[in-house]
């Protein structure tokens, strides 16, 4: 998030797009009701009339996958009526002129068109977002997993900058992130091109402090993908594959080709609390402690670094992942030890300039939001004050394109994945809350009551959803919250598995699959 | 604003209530339905005090500070209002303190405690017995409820789920879901922000251990579900967490979910991974740290001498530590070489 | 002494043949509960809270007075065991005031701890009631005879110290009660109120008066000190709120040592910001005095000033 959770309480509008926060974020959906309630304007953006587009002023049902032509319509009617902020994008941006030629073909009628929205709705939403002097969009994966994912965010990017919404508080562009330390993770270089603090692996200068820093010869390619990586294993280019914390054979799109490559590794080790989906097809399998169970820190969705405590003891022999890992590199003959997380800190904040005022001694006092420069700095409550970071906003006009998979006479609907409130990821932890279990105990796909009756399907009814990739059994839900031609499932199940229909074709730029469009048909199991 | 509390003199900014000054000059004024984050609604009417020329007694919490009131906040007139009150409560609360599950934690237990009040003086019928069982995270006891209206305001005005309500009115007012439906068939979504207000133990977690809020101790820690981080304090007994309780100076501001109030259960799970496993012969079986990192090392030493360091591929994880992230990539690109790392940031 | 191996609930023991099953439980982790037990005191087996069952044996017997023997095989939570429990409790709560709300040992009282355990509460009955009593003639010690459950232990820790000796059992059945000195009031008895009594009542019929109103027990942030007034250190409890210090109460005697309230003044005025002003007996009432008097230090205070003083003088002469 450009900026913080607290600032939603004073925005003049709220942007929804993409995000069923009400589900995926609740305390945040609570704050933005809270925002509602005391004046703000609301716009939801969604597939399906989730809760937040009750509180909405406009809702905007889209098909799947028209995120972008949706952001142009609104970008159209803005500069069509003048809403747009001329000082800002004097001073403030560039190229601007590529995204008023581009936007010009985006009428409501043709987006209309495209998205399925009255066009009406897109003038009304164009006003209320234009019209806000402060205006925050908040967007998840409703946004990302697409083919043209990255090109989305990008035009929400251009939306924000058109009308000065970048470096203003309570505006700004909001990716909810949806893992605890999804945040922090990247921050800490789990991304195959970022060293810590996202310091580019081809970098010589980079590459040069972190060999003085850990004293060994760092490779200056850049390293693959999750996807790329399963690429590699079938080429038999990857032979050991290391798996912590994570549940791909649930969470990955296409489970009978994650299978495959899990099965077809030479070696697979995967730490986790659980005997998980993927856990049980490992070679070793090393059992690490909880969150409860350890010391350390998360970084949150709107960059707080906040500390996690040892609360109650591991139990068995289970360790902290931490130290499972120190042991293997002293083992491989790197001899570093660290007597507490805390050293690791101090190891991160000497290599990682945006956590340079970090410590544990801090950390015990208040929560810091980086950048956080130096032990002076107070932290960042919103990115971009006086200046967008690479200088100058940029303009990155993109065209809508189709998603890869669409709808043929075979496979006729379209179904999207998401999470529900009462589930969490791959189940891993809350499959095993029985009061969670009770409240959403299985498996099921919405689908709209006008498709259900033409395929003869009742509220209930076991049915059989087939894609290109596989079949998966499940219970229909008739609901009239979703459009006709649509279907939704949740992800979380490994009974009813929505990702063994799910499609794998990613965006070329950050290599995200396009979990939210594949193409199914539906039959009465 | 120059106010005068209790003899001594005071300076406030305009707009506070006397009830916020009282309690920025350490002062502690009892009140059971006071909540920063809501509109006052001064129902409870403990916090009452007395100002000079005022007449009657007025409720701390929706009087704002003037120009030279003077307050006396623990004078004979107030007490015996507040013992008053207190009487009434208790009159009407069973006494079950010895086995309710909120005792030591119970803010009328308290105050009766505080105010010397030790049982209820007045005769009259109680209110008439109501039980809600059917959340599978908390019950409601209608009984010990002191409509204090917390439960009701938050779920309205922080939450915005508007579940509950007040039914009925006079004597007979109580707090209950539409159409007396139970709370299983309204639309609470179990986000227990409620069970976290309530000052009595009239809506109580369903904890799957016995314990005593005596017996506990708490660990300020981060939420490990979504990517809000949420603040919040373990309760904890023995080698357990009991109870979660959000935290109030954070920016979830004493707001959680269903997960993070709820949903801790699966820490003690008998499933839990509590010994490394090797697979033998196609299964896997439970073996000690020595062997299983043994097997991990020497085929790691295998590949990189047969392979090369790009053999090597790591998905580290968006659900662990900064510090376990940062260990888990430099194994990879200081130890092994490589900078195949990536995690499901994209899912 | 030799060492014998028993079964209790499932687990195997190791233990010397001189404990007591109750104590050869805790070994192992289980925790019988009992109300007139005290590791310090004579085994009194009055409660009937610790009966388990013992196979081979029809009876139930009480765990704080059986000896383990070699291949015992122990249940201490059957069907039939709590039955009984609950029973006893039941009893013991028909004759006890329900004010929990407000009673002082709320939060450390072991007939809460097990009704809670049991699940056992206050019920309406037409039977008698303990009358209450209350003796407030003393600064230091609350007496409520109607929540006493008769466990004894008070008479038998008072009896422990030769020359004391002041508490008994007196009148049958029913009517039974603690007593002091020759039923008298505190005040009047030769009580020296070191607080022994009070550190082992389970209830809330011997308490602290100036710990009452001061705090409770869940807010109390506690901390244990050994007395500096000899060189045995009794044991006292510090209790803080906000971390500040508010009360001081007697927790342990050590080896040897009895406790006593010149010590335990003097952990109060060590540990304490603005502790009670003291009180000392004199022919048979209670009367405020002063620290240095309450101490008897009085004589060492003025000879101390003597001295300085006259140091004082010496050097103004210079």
């Amino acid at each position: 998030m450009t900026n913080s959770i607290q600032e939603i309480k004073n925005a003049d509008t709220i942007f929804i797009i993409g995000s069923n926060t009400s589900e995926n974020h609740p305390v945040i959906a609570a704050i933005m009701k809270q925002a509602k309630r005391a004046g703000a304007k609301m716009i939801v953006a969604d597939p399906r009339r989730i809760e937040m587009a009750e509180y909405a002023d406009v809702f905007l049902q889209l098909k799947p996958g028209t995120n972008i032509a949706l952001l142009n319509g609104l970008m159209h009617v803005i500069i069509e009526k003048g809403l747009q902020d001329e000082n800002y994008i004097k001073e403030r941006t560039e190229n601007y002129e590529e995204l008023k030629e581009l936007v010009k073909g985006y009428t409501p009628e043709r987006v209309s068109e495209i998205c399925g929205v009255d066009p009406e709705y897109i003038i009304k939403a164009a006003e209320i977002y234009g019209e806000a002097p402060k205006a925050g969009i908040y967007y998840t994966m409703g946004i990302t997993q697409h083919t043209t994912g990255t090109h989305a965010v990008m035009s929400i990017s251009n939306l924000a900058l058109l009308c000065g919404n970048v470096g203003v508080e309570s505006a700004g562009v909001n990716p909810l992130r949806g893992q605890n330390n999804v945040q922090g993770a990247c921050d800490m270089g789990g991304l195959p091109a970022d060293l810590p603090g996202y310091q580019k692996v081809f970098k010589p200068e980079v590459l040069d402090k972190f060999q003085d820093s850990w004293g060994s010869k760092l490779s200056n390619k850049v390293g693959l993908t999750i996807t790329e990586m399963f690429k590699a294993i079938e080429e038999d280019q990857v032979k050991f594959l290391y798996i912590m914390g994570e549940n791909p054979m649930v969470s990955d799109p296409d489970t009978n080709h994650v299978e495959h490559v899990l099965d077809h590794v030479d070696f697979l080790v995967v730490q986790d609390i659980f005997l998980t989906e993927t856990a049980s097809m490992a070679d070793v399998v090393l059992p690490a402690a909880a969150f409860a169970e350890k010391d350390g820190t998360f970084t949150n969705t709107e960059r707080r670094i906040q500390r996690v405590r040892r609360a109650v003891e591991a139990p068995g022999e289970a360790k902290a992942d931490w130290m499972i890992l120190m042991d293997i590199m002293n083992r491989m003959g790197d001899e570093t030890r660290y007597s507490h997380p805390a050293r690791i800190m101090a190891e991160i904040v000497s290599l990682t300039p945006s956590y340079g005022g970090v410590s544990y001694k801090r950390l015990e006092k208040e929560s810091l939001q980086w950048p956080v420069p130096n032990e002076n700095h107070p932290g960042t409550k919103y990115l971009h004050k006086a200046a967008i970071a690479r200088g100058r906003g940029l303009f990155m006009p993109a065209e809508h394109v189709a998603s890869a998979e669409i709808t043929n006479d075979e496979y006729p609907l379209i179904l999207t994945t998401g999470r529900i409130l009462y589930h969490y990821h791959t189940m891993t932890m809350t499959g095993r809350e029985e009061g969670l279990n009770k409240l959403a105990p299985h498996s099921y796909v919405e689908i709209n009551e006008t498709t259900a009756n033409k395929l003869g399907i009742e509220d209930g009814d076991m049915v059989k959803l087939y894609s290109r990739r596989g079949e998966v059994q499940t219970t229909a839900l008739v609901t009239d919250i979703i459009d006709d031609g649509v279907v939704f499932m949740p992800f979380h199940y490994s009974e009813g598995k929505a990702n063994i229909l799910t499609n794998s074709a990613i965006d070329e730029i950050a290599k995200i699959p396009e979990l939210k469009v594949a193409a199914v048909r539906i039959e009465k199991a | 604003m120059q106010v005068t509390i209790n003899g001594k003199q005071y300076d406030f900014d305009k707009g506070t209530t006397v009830l916020k000054a009282c309690s920025e000059i350490g002062l502690d004024i009892p009140t059971l339905c006071n909540d920063e984050r809501l509109v006052p609604s001064g129902s409870c009417r403990l916090c009452q005090v007395e100002i000079e020329g005022w007449g009657k007694l007025h409720t701390a919490c929706t009087t704002q500070v003037r120009e030279g009131m003077v307050i006396h906040t623990h004078s004979d007139r107030v007490i015996k209002a507040r013992q008053d009150l207190l009487d009434m409560l208790i009159s009407n609360h069973p006494l079950e303190c010895l086995t309710c599950e909120k005792s030591g934690a119970c803010k009328l237990q308290d105050y009766c405690y505080e105010y010397g009040i030790t049982e209820g003086t007045y005769r009259w019928e109680m209110s008439k017995p109501y039980f809600d069982d059917t959340n599978p995270f908390y019950t409601f006891d209608a009984r010990k409820c002191i409509l204090c209206g917390l439960c009701v305001r938050v779920c309205d005005e922080l939450q915005g789920t508007n579940a509950i309500g007040f039914e009925n009115r006079g004597f007979d007012t109580q707090v209950a879901t539409p159409f007396g439906e139970g709370l299983e068939n309204s639309t609470c979504v179990s986000c227990g922000n409620c069970v976290s207000v309530c000052p009595v133990g009239a809506l109580e977690p369903k904890s799957k251990k016995k314990f005593r809020h005596w017996e506990t101790r708490t660990v300020r820690t981060t939420c490990s579900y979504c990517g809000v981080g949420c603040q919040m304090d373990l309760k904890i007994k023995g080698n357990e967490i009991v109870e979660v309780q959000p935290a109030f100076d954070a920016h979830n501001e004493g707001l959680l979910c269903v997960k993070g109030k709820f949903s801790y259960n699966f820490l003690s799970h008998p499933d839990r991974l509590k010994k490394p496993m090797v697979r033998k012969d196609g299964v896997l079986v439970e073996t000690g740290w020595d062997e299983a990192l043994d097997v991990i090392t020497s085929k790691m030493k295998e590949v990189k001498k047969e392979f090369g360091s790009d053999a090597f591929a790591g998905l580290t994880s968006a659900r662990c530590t900064n510090e376990d992230n940062y260990m888990f990539q430099k194994l990879f690109r200081s130890t092994l070489g490589t900078n195949n790392v990536d995690h499901c940031a994209r899912l | 002494m030799s060492t014998v191996k028993l079964t209790i609930d499932g687990k195997t023991a190791e233990v010397s043949n001189q404990l007591t099953v109750l104590q050869a439980a805790k070994t192992v982790g289980i925790d019988i509960p009992a109300l007139c037990y005290d590791e310090t005191l004579e085994i009194f087996g009055a409660c009937r809270m610790c009966i388990v069952e013992i196979e081979g044996s029809s009876k139930l017997q009480t765990a704080c007075s059986t000896l383990v023997k070699e291949g015992m095989v122990v249940h201490t939570e059957t069907e039939r065991v709590v039955w009984n429990r609950k029973q006893t409790l039941q009893m013991l709560l028909d004759s006890h005031p329900n004010d929990c709300l407000t009673c002082h040992k709320a939060g450390e009282c072991l007939l809460q701890d097990y009704a809670y355990r049991y699940d056992v509460n206050f019920r309406k009955h037409d039977g008698e009631i303990r009358p209450q009593l209350l003796d407030t003639t003393s600064p230091y010690i609350l007496r409520d005879n109607s929540k006493c459950i008769l466990c004894g232990k008070c008479v038998m820790t008072c009896a422990q110290v030769s020359d004391r000796q002041v508490l008994s059992f007196a009148e049958r059945g029913y009517e039974t009660r603690v007593i002091f000195g020759a039923d008298e009031s505190i005040e009047e008895s030769p009580c020296v109120s070191c607080n022994r009594c009070v550190a082992v009542c389970p209830v809330g019929a011997l308490v602290d008066k100036r710990d009452m109103d001061k705090i409770r027990s869940w807010e109390a942030e506690t901390k244990i000190v050994g007395c500096k007034a000899c060189e045995y250190g009794c044991e006292f409890e510090v209790r803080s709120r906000n971390r500040k210090p508010v009360s001081v109460v007697a927790k342990a005697p050590t080896n040897g040592r009895p406790l006593c309230l010149k010590g335990r003044l003097t952990t109060e005025l060590k540990y304490l910001d603005n502790p009670d002003a003291p009180y000392r007996k004199l022919d048979k009432s209670f009367e405020k005095t002063t620290w240095d008097k309450a101490l008897q230090i009085t004589e060492l205070l003025e000879k101390i000033e003597r001295l300085e003083g006259s140091n004082k003088d010496g050097e103004g002469e210079e």
